[in-house]
């Protein structure tokens, strides 16, 4: 498409969001959307296809182009367009994974209804005994007839008390090596023998849940791949869930609105303009240097991918470092809260406090999650800079 | 400008890099140190390094320079961090040269920069009082004596001022130390009556001088910015100076990690190379994230300086920050990784120790660069 009929489709993606985004969605927090227009604005975006833009339209997809799909995504940003949270397992990761491996008829049946967001999708990936060794999992699925039958157990299910599906990695041969026996089935959550216990965290959320199998059915031609070739198929859909990673602008901490730096210099103060406790102001300088090496480092590996320059993967490095920055983001809002930054609920403390105290042990995740920080450490040794092993 | 290497920019580190490895290995730096070399480094390599238009890079094409920019010269500077080349370039070109070429005194640029350009003219700028790095903490005075000004004082760490044909020094003409009012910069000749130039080596191999100046006269015409505002142009000269450094420094980390890494991939301890154990590939793989960290500073704070953006201090407060720490982790993981052998003079990975531990602690460390960055900041 022309430059010019690119500006021509933003000026269109523009008005139709203009004329769609009811007004009541485009001010005041994002907790608590009010129902039925964020419904309608729901229902204008899939009637695009945009929630998925790149898809193919017979999958409900936009059919865009790269370009025009960025434009979609950019417009929709510019005006801070609430999208649905529960899509992301289906838009983001499975969707891509089923139009890379899966098979005509599982396209149709499954493609459009994650691009209008009628089905919520959760991840069965974690065992309690295969965590950073995801590859050990060892929930059975024993074939019988037209279905698998299902035992054992998930944990750290995100959503699974809310989802309709899950797509999960079930083991289908035993005697196999452990990469080579595992499949990537697709099972209905509401039936017998799947039973779902929310867990709460230590920051009082209970997003995760452990599911437990017990003779759960799966349909034989709900595979996605090969039969005992899931561990591929599990892989390609991590890395599309790396890719959203460094485009959250600092994840969990985006939704604060107070910068840390004003925190700071609120809690601590400032005399002649510098801040009175001189050990906290190097911890902020290096925060605040950390966030914008990290920002350079990877807008740098970006552009030199496109300038086809050998350059080494940084994709483990960004998470390592990604992680690190938005825990010690907290730690030095501790460090600057005192005691205020212990309250859990009732008087004496502000919303800022309590959503720091919040903020501070929910990013303690996140050095554990998506490959934890040893665990990427071990891929940039091996990968990167190809130590033996 | 951005942060890779332009085409333009990658032919010219191979050949700096092709030059560098041909014409000064790391056993030319060694064998000047064991030398005692009364220049301490090479001027015949230096006039080359001219010729090749290496060292007028910054500089305009009137005074004989390239007209490029710090991409350009970072280049350069990296490869020569890469062999730990003594040759002047901090002395000369980041410090002394930015000195003439920001003091914007037309006719002294035109009386020294060509020869600076070609290789056969030193510099220095005398600076520092007191061994933490406090830019306005000068004591030195400047004053007026007819059409002229006599200096009196005492500057250290004067980098190859043992072999600098003029000095550039900061003096105080209004004020007290530790004001950034009041400081004027005056070129002085190496002649000078009254100057005296003490040369000492450091731990790497380099050259400081101490330099005293005894009631020493300098005309008003050799004057650089204005008189009691010459923090204006030594600011400026000092951010060009950190990034260029910082890229020195980038080179040093580069081989050092890379010595480091062939040492784990060849030692064998226990009966398995040491590069199986885990404890040291998570070091490593931390050593990486550094240097990559590193790199992406450094080449945003060239292209500050080359793009006239407006925040070139805050850059060359982020590099050298980050370098400072880098240079601490690189140099003492490489001397650890290496056990003993790393202790001897004999291995290189103490050479390039040394070189980063002098890096480090040039023009700022770590703590006094996040302060500044932090006050640049708001707070």
């Amino acid at each position: 498409m022309s430059t010019e009929n690119l500006e021509q489709f933003r000026l269109e993606v523009r008005s139709y969001i203009e004329e769609h985004l009811p007004v009541e969605l485009r001010v005041g927090t994002r907790k608590d959307l009010p129902r039925e227009p964020f419904r309608k604005w729901v229902g204008a975006l899939t009637a695009r296809g945009w929630l998925t833009p790149e898809w193919p339209s017979e999958y409900g997809g936009g059919g865009l182009d790269r370009k025009q799909a960025a434009i979609v995504r950019a417009e929709l940003k510019a005006v801070r367009a609430p999208l649905p949270g529960s899509a992301s397992f289906g838009v983001v990761m499975l969707g891509p994974t089923i139009l890379e491996f899966g098979t005509e008829e599982q396209k149709q049946e499954f493609l459009p209804p994650i691009s209008r967001d009628e089905v919520r999708w959760c991840q069965g990936y974690s065992e309690p005994g295969a965590g950073s060794d995801l590859a050990s999992l060892q929930t059975r699925a024993v074939r019988e007839g037209d279905e698998y039958t299902i035992s054992g157990q998930k944990i750290w299910t995100t959503g699974a008390d809310k989802a309709d599906w899950m797509f999960c990695l079930v083991r289908t041969d035993p005697d196999a090596p452990k990469h080579d026996g595992i499949s990537f089935v697709l099972l209905p959550m509401h039936q017998p023998g799947v039973e779902v216990a929310p867990l709460t965290l230590i920051d009082g959320n209970a997003d995760f849940s452990q599911v437990f199998f017990d003779g759960a059915r799966a349909q034989a031609k709900h595979v996605i791949g090969p039969v005992n070739g899931g561990w591929t198929v599990a892989k390609r859909l991590l890395q599309h869930e790396r890719s959203t990673d460094g485009g959250s602008e600092g994840g969990i901490t985006g939704a604060l609105k107070e910068t840390l730096v004003d925190l700071v210099k609120r809690e601590v103060g400032l005399e002649n303009g510098v801040l009175a406790d001189p050990v906290i102001r190097q911890r902020l300088a290096s925060q605040e240097l950390e966030k914008r090496a990290l920002g350079l480092t990877m807008r740098r590996a970006m552009e030199e991918a496109r300038a086809g320059q050998t350059s080494r993967d940084i994709g483990s490095l960004g998470k390592y470092r990604w992680a690190n920055m938005v825990k010690d983001e907290q730690d030095v809002a501790m460090l600057s809260l005192g005691t205020q930054g212990l309250g859990w609920s009732g008087p004496g403390f502000d919303d800022k406090q309590l959503e720091r105290t919040k903020a501070f042990l929910t990013t303690r995740a996140d050095s554990i999650w998506g490959g934890t920080n040893e665990v990427q450490l071990n891929v940039i040794a091996k990968r990167v800079l190809q130590l033996p092993e | 400008m951005g942060l890779i290497l332009t085409e333009d920019q990658l032919i010219l580190r191979d050949m700096a890099k092709d030059f560098c490895d041909e014409k000064s290995p790391v056993e030319r730096m060694r064998a000047l140190r064991d030398a005692r070399d009364a220049t301490g480094f090479s001027r015949e390599l230096w006039k080359e390094m001219g010729e090749l238009g290496w060292i007028g890079i910054p500089f305009p094409e009137s005074v004989g320079g390239g007209d490029m920019g710090y991409g350009e010269l970072g280049v350069v500077l990296s490869e020569c961090g890469r062999v730990l080349a003594p040759e002047p370039f901090v002395s000369t070109v980041l410090l002394g040269g930015n000195a003439l070429l920001l003091g914007a005194n037309e006719p002294l640029m035109k009386e020294l920069l060509p020869d600076v350009c070609s290789g056969e003219r030193i510099l220095c700028l005398a600076f520092q009082e007191q061994g933490r790095f406090a830019p306005y903490a000068v004591e030195t005075s400047a004053t007026r004596d007819g059409g002229g000004f006599r200096l009196q004082g005492r500057k250290q760490f004067v980098l190859d001022g043992h072999v600098a044909d003029q000095i550039v020094v900061a003096a105080r003409t209004a004020g007290s130390s530790g004001e950034r009012d009041g400081l004027s910069l005056f070129v002085v000749d190496a002649s000078a009556e009254g100057l005296d130039v003490q040369r000492s080596e450091l731990l790497d191999g380099r050259n400081a001088a101490v330099v005293s100046f005894d009631d020493v006269a300098v005309d008003a015409a050799r004057t650089l910015g204005e008189i009691d505002a010459g923090a204006e142009v030594l600011d400026a000269v000092f951010d060009r100076a950190t990034i260029g450094l910082c890229a020195e420094m980038l080179g040093s980390f580069e081989d050092a990690f890379e010595r480091t890494l062939a040492y784990l991939k060849t030692r064998e301890q226990f009966g398995a190379r040491i590069g199986t154990f885990q404890a040291l590939r998570h070091r490593a793989a931390q050593m990486f994230g550094e240097l990559e960290f590193a790199r992406s500073v450094v080449r945003d704070a060239q292209s500050a300086i080359d793009d006239e953006r407006d925040d070139v201090a805050e850059c060359a407060s982020a590099a050298k920050a980050r370098c400072s720490d880098v240079a601490r982790l690189i140099g003492a993981e490489g001397i650890q990784m290496h056990g003993g052998i790393g202790m001897t003079d004999e291995e290189e990975i103490g050479l390039f120790f040394k070189r980063l531990k002098a890096a480090e602690l040039t023009l700022g460390d770590a703590i006094y660069h996040r302060n500044r960055f932090a006050g640049l900041c708001g707070y």
